[in-house]
């Protein structure tokens, strides 16, 4: 660094955040941006989750009690679509904004500017998308997987705000990895060595490939639709020579990546914490470093798993079978070394390891319900079924959405500088644990037993579970109130933290203060101190 | 795991009084055909797996909780690394997927290559209802939801189990699909509009529907009964109320009833070349119009805003007969082709549309369909 630049970041160091509420419109400041993210995120889940409350109230018993079936299938499209792009995504982003230039001993992003504008993209995106509710002939209502033609020929006008809701989305995250990359590999501080990262750098690293990857075939595919609907292209009709089956073919080529966007941060998050709360080295650094690169290559091979029904030819079916068997044995090493690290440890069960055994307990259950769907021929019954939803939400519940709020309360007290009511949060982490279960754990005997997933209404055999899945998810739905206030009472009330409040902790973000400054790392850490951070000696 | 369903089951039918005899199903029907049973087999096969893998690390871990935790005085030890346990940790698994894999591939190609089917059905989806054509036969039918599932639909939960018992409500269909028993028959997949799935689990029988293209796949059903199933791929509004039923039968029975439909067919044709009156068309039109064209334009014609168009007041419905006939026959964008209705069927639903919701369209007769053919 030369000293002229040294003198500059030293006078931006007096300088505080802007007053009032352009400091938020304007900001370039990492851990200003990962915070709207963050609030963005927890709005959008919200959101998501009041529709997730009303698809299981009018599936609370048989018969149509609420909802007509068009403004269903609404709701399940975009309690999907929130959630992905709107929740589980930015939560991420908002992680990586904060976490990774602690982590790494950057002073901020390396692309601050473009930071600012990757996020202030959302908040538009997302009121196109909930605008279409509005729309006459209503939101979009064809899955978040939007199957041509269904999305195409046979979709209300509402559709192209859609597409252009996916693009906007697209942008932002294209230019959220963009961001992580360079951060990541310019400005880790000159002394630290990829080998010497912290996992969560680590995985959002690989995960910023997958996004520049898979984002681009997603707006590929948007555009595609757009040009079908509205300027006479036969991309998916047959009629003019098109294939729908493409369409799944572009859009699982976007979406099997996606799903492994959603989870690999969250396998970084809990290398984090188990090693904190086992008071032990994280077991088998370089081989979860080895296993998540793998994860991330068999994600881009193994897409049409999603397309067994499709009538692919039957070498494709044996092919993407076998590769997706295949993903169980790096998904098998990280679960093995997480136990391994527990494994003679001197544990504690602070809230954030509480997060962290659960996930590690529920998101496996997940992968067993995804390898049986990897067999192709036993998929043929589970397809679309009940028990494909359940098996998503055991990933994407009660693994994403279980890693972010384990980071939550885990770096909270760095980020407020305050502590959480630990009783208070205890009692919320029992409460989702066991109303989760409830929830989800029904879903796959519902659809064992054959009830199709997206369907309104059902069978009078469906019947019990469904209701037991419904008072379960009423219970998880208010959970939610529970942790928002947990949050607000933090920020407001909270206790003063320590600088490292979980005494076992590793990272260079525990050398900060709490509430940690506005400008942080202004000088590089030396070897001796990234060493001595290190998870893995 | 088992004392687990038992545990969820008890609590299920505790909790709902009012079906305390509901038989439900907690695992995947083993079905009625050799394919069918070889699934249940692979399903149940990768379930023990999962369940033996997850006794092992789960059993790890909560030894782990318990014992090697710092309120009972645990010292953490400080090893993190072991290539020995990673290269087990890596192979055994690889073992046990080839061990899986190898049954499941089998199975794959036994559904998947077919050398002779006895007959064939082809199966076409469409909004909302398949049409199921006999072509050796000559036998072609539409079937739709059962009008008794639709007008309890928003009933009282009374209601709706006076009329259905378990597995009807939403189950049942006005024309069955019959199939002999001890026949390889092989369905030929397709869809009129946009992508549905034909599934019927007792037949391990699921496969989309794609537009333009057709899918085949195959079934020898082993034991005579009723199956049931239904649409598996979101195909708009009343995907949910789009069920298949199957009447596998008795060799003689399906015979008969083959020669009964084939008699039907013939004097369908006959009653097309009549003068119908106004007031026979209208009667027999509402029956065909409820049973196909009111999931969209609704009972009462009144549509969806912005979906689905009104046939109150319409300019098609008050307007030239031939225009309407053309667009029944072959559709207009989102309104799929009708082609497969009876020259009478079609004739009647026009008529009925055009003569009701206060509409004053012209009558429409069997002979000016056949003719616009």
């Amino acid at each position: 660094m030369s000293s002229t630049t040294a003198a500059a970041a030293h006078d931006d160091h007096h300088h505080g955040p802007e007053k009032g509420l352009l400091r938020w419109v304007k900001t370039t400041n990492h851990k200003d941006i990962g915070t709207l993210y963050l609030w963005f995120s927890f709005a959008m889940l919200l959101v998501g989750g009041a529709f997730a409350m009303g698809i299981r109230s009018e599936l609370l018993q048989p018969g149509l009690q609420l909802f007509e079936p068009q403004f269903y299938n609404q709701l399940t499209t975009m309690h999907g679509l929130i959630m992905v792009f709107g929740a589980i995504m930015p939560a991420f982003v908002g992680l990586a904004n904060w976490l990774i230039p602690m982590m790494v001993g950057a002073p901020d992003m390396a692309l601050p500017r473009m930071n600012n504008w990757s996020f202030w993209i959302l908040p538009f995106a997302g009121t196109i998308l909930l605008s279409t509710f509005f729309m006459e002939g209503g939101a979009p209502a064809f899955g978040w997987t939007f199957y041509a033609p269904l999305s195409t020929t046979f979709a209300p006008d509402s559709t192209d705000f859609f597409i252009f809701a996916i693009h906007l989305l697209g942008f932002s995250s294209i230019m959220g990895a963009i961001n992580i990359i360079a951060t990541v590999l310019n400005m880790k501080a000159p002394e630290m060595r990829l080998m010497d990262m912290p996992l969560f750098v680590w995985t959002w690293l690989i995960t910023s490939f997958l996004l520049i990857g898979a984002m681009p075939v997603l707006a590929g595919a948007v555009t595609m639709m757009l040009t079908d609907r509205n300027f006479g292209t036969a991309f998916f009709d047959a009629a003019g020579g098109g294939d729908p089956v493409m369409f799944q073919h572009i859009f699982w080529f976007f979406g099997h990546p996606e799903v492994y966007i959603m989870i690999l941060p969250a396998f970084g998050i809990i290398s984090h914490i188990i090693p904190t709360f086992a008071r032990k080295p994280l077991f088998g650094y370089s081989s979860m470093v080895y296993a998540t690169a793998s994860i991330a290559f068999l994600s881009y091979i193994v897409w049409a798993h999603h397309m067994f029904l499709t009538g692919m030819p039957v070498a494709g079916e044996l092919y993407f079978m076998y590769a997706t068997m295949l993903i169980a044995v790096p998904t098998g090493v990280k679960v093995f070394n997480w136990v391994a690290t527990m494994w003679k440890g001197s544990m504690t069960f602070e809230t954030p390891m509480l997060w962290a055994l659960s996930f590690v307990f529920l998101f496996t259950i997940g992968g067993f319900s995804g390898l049986m769907l990897g067999i192709a021929p036993a998929d043929i019954q589970y397809h679309d079924t009940y028990f494909v939803v359940a098996h998503f939400h055991y990933v994407l519940v009660t693994g994403a959405l279980w890693g972010i709020i384990a980071a939550v309360f885990y770096w909270l007290p760095k980020w407020t500088g305050k502590m959480y009511n630990e009783r208070l949060a205890k009692i919320h982490f029992w409460l989702a644990m066991i109303s989760v279960n409830v929830t989800f754990f029904p879903q796959h005997f519902i659809g064992l037993a054959g009830m199709p997933r997206r369907i309104p209404d059902y069978a009078l055999q469906f019947a019990d579970f469904n209701l037991i899945s419904s008072i379960g998810s009423f219970a998880f739905g208010l959970s939610f109130i529970l942790f928002t206030y947990i949050l607000v009472d933090c920020i407001r009330n909270g206790k003063p933290a320590e600088a490292r409040p979980w005494r076992s902790a590793k990272g260079l973000e525990w050398t900060l203060a709490a509430p940690v400054a506005y400008h942080t790392f202004d000088e590089p850490p030396t070897r001796a101190e990234i060493l001595a951070e290190s998870q893995h000696s | 795991m088992k004392l687990l369903f038992t545990f969820t089951g008890a609590i299920a039918a505790l909790i709902s009084s009012k079906s305390a005899f509901a038989e439900y199903t907690l695992n995947m029907t083993k079905g009625i055909t050799d394919i069918s049973q070889d699934i249940y087999w692979l399903h149940m096969m990768a379930f023990w797996v999962c369940v033996a893998i997850g006794v092992v690390v789960f059993g790890a871990m909560f030894y782990s909780i318990v014992a090697h935790r710092k309120s009972k005085g645990a010292k953490a030890a400080n090893f993190h690394e072991s290539t020995t346990v990673e290269f087990i940790w890596t192979g055994i698994p690889i073992l046990i997927l080839i061990a899986m894999a190898i049954p499941a591939s089998k199975t794959l190609v036994d559904i998947e290559v077919l050398d002779k089917a006895d007959m064939t059905v082809k199966v076409t989806g469409i909004q909302w209802k398949w049409q199921y054509d006999y072509p050796e036969e000559g036998i072609s039918f539409v079937s739709n939801l059962a009008q008794s599932s639709r007008d309890v639909i928003k009933a009282s939960p009374e209601e709706r189990e006076a009329v259905h018992n378990e597995s009807a409500y939403l189950r049942s269909v006005d024309n069955h699909l019959v199939l002999p028993v001890d026949t390889t028959v092989r369905f030929l997949i397709t869809s009129n509009d946009v992508i549905h799935n034909w599934w019927v689990p007792a037949f391990g029988v699921k496969q989309d529907a794609n537009p333009g293209f057709i899918n085949d796949a195959w079934a020898k059903p082993n034991e005579i009964g009723t199956y049931r199933g239904q649409c598996a791929e979101l195909c708009g509004k009343d995907h949910g109320f789009m069920p298949i039923v199957v009447d596998v039968v008795s060799k003689a029975d399906y015979a008969a009833w083959v020669e009964s439909k084939q008699a039907e067919k013939v004097a369908e044709l006959a009653s097309a070349t009549k003068e119908w009156t106004e007031a026979d068309l209208v009667a027999r039109g509402e029956e065909v119009y409820n049973a196909n064209c009111s999931g969209c334009h609704q009972k009462d014609g009144s549509g969806i805003p912005g979906v689905f168009p009104a046939m109150i007041g319409s300019e098609v419905t008050n307007g030239p007969a031939d225009y309407q006939i053309g667009m029944v026959l072959n559709g207009l964008r989102g309104m799929p082709a009708f082609k497969m209705l009876s020259d009478t069927d079609i004739a009647s639903v026009i008529t009925y549309e055009r003569r009701s919701f206060g509409n004053n369209g012209s009558v429409v007769q069997p002979s000016d369909v056949t003719s616009a053919r």
